[in-house]
């Protein structure tokens, strides 16, 4: 793969494309082309194409090993911490390509924030959680930090919870709310994109819906990936749907199209529960 | 399915549910060959059969809807699973009303008595063996989940209108003549029609089907002869 030296993208030619016309009418955030993505001499990803449309919500599914969180990982390019990982091809935004080697990672990862399956506070307060993230990217006032800590926890709907113990340990919050803790303190930096790694598997049936709520609210302002193997989740989260299998992505479109009739058959079988 | 589903259970219900209604349907068949005996053969039995039979696939049809919701609720069914499942629950619906019609074509028959058809009959004959050959086809169409003869089912409804028209002027020709036939021949009117909305509902099933099994519905418009919304309520000539 050398396209890793365009600076434009590509548009995604293809049967794909013609029998989807309003997905080319939206425009991508992110914008992946030919990429492939190596452990060593495995071969992950293989020339994967796919749009992340702006202000929109992309669900990845698959079986467990299909590529869908390796390509997460690729976005934010948190594979530059294990030798012997390395991705090719595009993955543009606004003119830069994620996986170029020569790309600053902490301004990647500031315009780029993520979410993981398990919620992950610092050992800090509820206050500091958000904070610590900011301070290395910006020189705020206490004001102004009060301001932003006030802002994130609002929008991850865990403000009215918590605002009188900002100086409570982390630690002491529910599962559901260390998550939307985790979310509060992702988009504290302003990121513009946000990646979310099986954001709920963790949390019980009613948090997972306060966070499926969040979801829908943030891609009001935020781009929006989120990886699941619960169906039913991308089915209510996702506006599209991308299928991947051993390292291909097989399929997407909206999430309607894809939950009522998906176009491949390999699709069909995953979302139906017909898989060996 | 191409692939049998991981969970065993939830294979068979499916399986069950397409039984439920290939069964459903043969119990429509049946009454719908029943209420045309009762009109051609002058067959007083078979009509109290018809109507008898309607009972029970009313309480069919519940049971057809109780299982989709069920199916709904527990199963949480995607794409080609979820199509099916709401196929169910439309035809059986269509089904339930073909029953309907075949009741009272049966009630009606039995009004007629000894009514002389006169050259009504063979069209009658022709337009319910049409009727009842397509709801045999779509109800194959349904348990071997075929696309193709529910489209064929689709196309072949047209020849059924056809017939309808015939008849519809032929019975107002009748009316015309002479005033005590306008009775049975509004009776006969509505047998006649209610052969054809049975067509209908076979024709409804189609585009089920078709949806169910390819994911694409049927778009263009179904070719349609019923004419008689049309016909004029004067005699010619007047």
């Amino acid at each position: 793969m050398n396209e890793a030296t365009t600076s434009q993208a590509e548009p995604i030619t293809g049967p794909t494309l013609e029998t989807r016309p309003e997905i080319a009418a939206t425009q991508a955030k992110i914008a992946i082309r030919n990429l492939d993505f190596f452990y060593g001499d495995n071969r992950a990803l293989k020339s994967i194409n796919l749009d992340f449309p702006e202000r929109q919500v992309t669900g990845m599914i698959g079986p467990s090993g299909c590529g869908k969180s390796t390509l997460l990982r690729c976005l934010n390019r948190m594979y530059d911490l294990y030798p012997g990982q390395r991705a090719t091809g595009e993955a543009m935004m606004e003119g830069i390509n994620i996986v170029d080697p020569k790309v600053d990672l902490n301004a990647l990862r500031s315009r780029i924030g993520m979410v993981f399956q398990k919620p992950t506070p610092f050992p800090m307060s509820i206050y500091d959680n958000i904070a610590f993230g900011v301070k290395l990217h910006e020189k705020l006032t206490k004001a102004q930090m009060d301001e932003r800590v006030e802002w994130s926890l609002s929008r991850a709907a865990l403000w009215d919870e918590v605002k009188d113990r900002l100086a409570s340990p982390a630690s002491g919050l529910s599962g559901g709310q260390q998550q939307r803790l985790c979310i509060a303190r992702s988009i504290a930096v302003r990121p513009e994109v946000i990646l979310f790694d099986e954001p709920t598997s963790a949390l019980d049936p009613i948090s997972t819906l306060k966070v499926e709520e969040l979801i829908d609210e943030l891609k009001q302002d935020f781009t929006i990936a989120i990886v699941t193997h619960n169906m039913q989740q991308a089915a209510r989260c996702a506006d599209r749907v991308a299928f991947f299998y051993l390292g291909e992505m097989v399929e997407v479109g909206t999430a309607a199209q894809m939950f009522t009739a998906p176009r491949e058959l390999r699709t069909q079988q995953y979302i139906t529960g017909r898989f060996s | 399915m191409p692939q049998e589903h991981i969970v065993k259970s939830y294979e068979q219900e499916l399986n069950r549910l397409r039984d439920l209604i290939v069964e459903m349907g043969g119990m429509v068949e049946s009454q719908v060959a029943l209420a045309c005996a009762a009109i051609l053969n002058r067959d007083r039995t078979a009509a109290s059969q018809a109507m008898e039979a309607d009972p029970k696939v009313d309480a069919r049809e519940q049971e057809i809807e109780q299982f989709v919701i069920r199916l709904l609720a527990l199963r949480q069914p995607m794409a080609g699973d979820l199509r099916h499942i709401v196929a169910a629950l439309k035809s059986t619906g269509d089904l339930e009303r073909i029953g309907d019609y075949a009741a009272n074509v049966a009630k009606r028959s039995l009004v007629l008595q000894e009514f002389s058809l006169r050259s009504a009959a063979s069209g009658l004959a022709h337009m319910a063996s049409l009727v009842q050959e397509n709801l045999k086809r779509i109800i194959d169409a349904v348990g071997a989940d075929d696309p193709e003869k529910a489209m064929q089912v689709w196309r072949s409804d047209e020849a059924i209108d056809e017939i309808y028209n015939a008849l519809f002027r032929e019975l107002i020709t009748y009316m015309m003549e002479d005033p005590r036939n306008i009775t049975p021949c509004t009776h006969l009117l509505f047998i006649a029609k209610n052969l054809e909305r049975i067509g209908d509902h076979a024709t409804n099933i189609a585009e089920t089907v078709h949806y169910a099994v390819t994911g694409i519905p049927i778009t263009e418009a179904r070719p349609k002869s019923d004419l008689s919304s049309f016909a004029n309520v004067r005699p010619a000539g007047e």
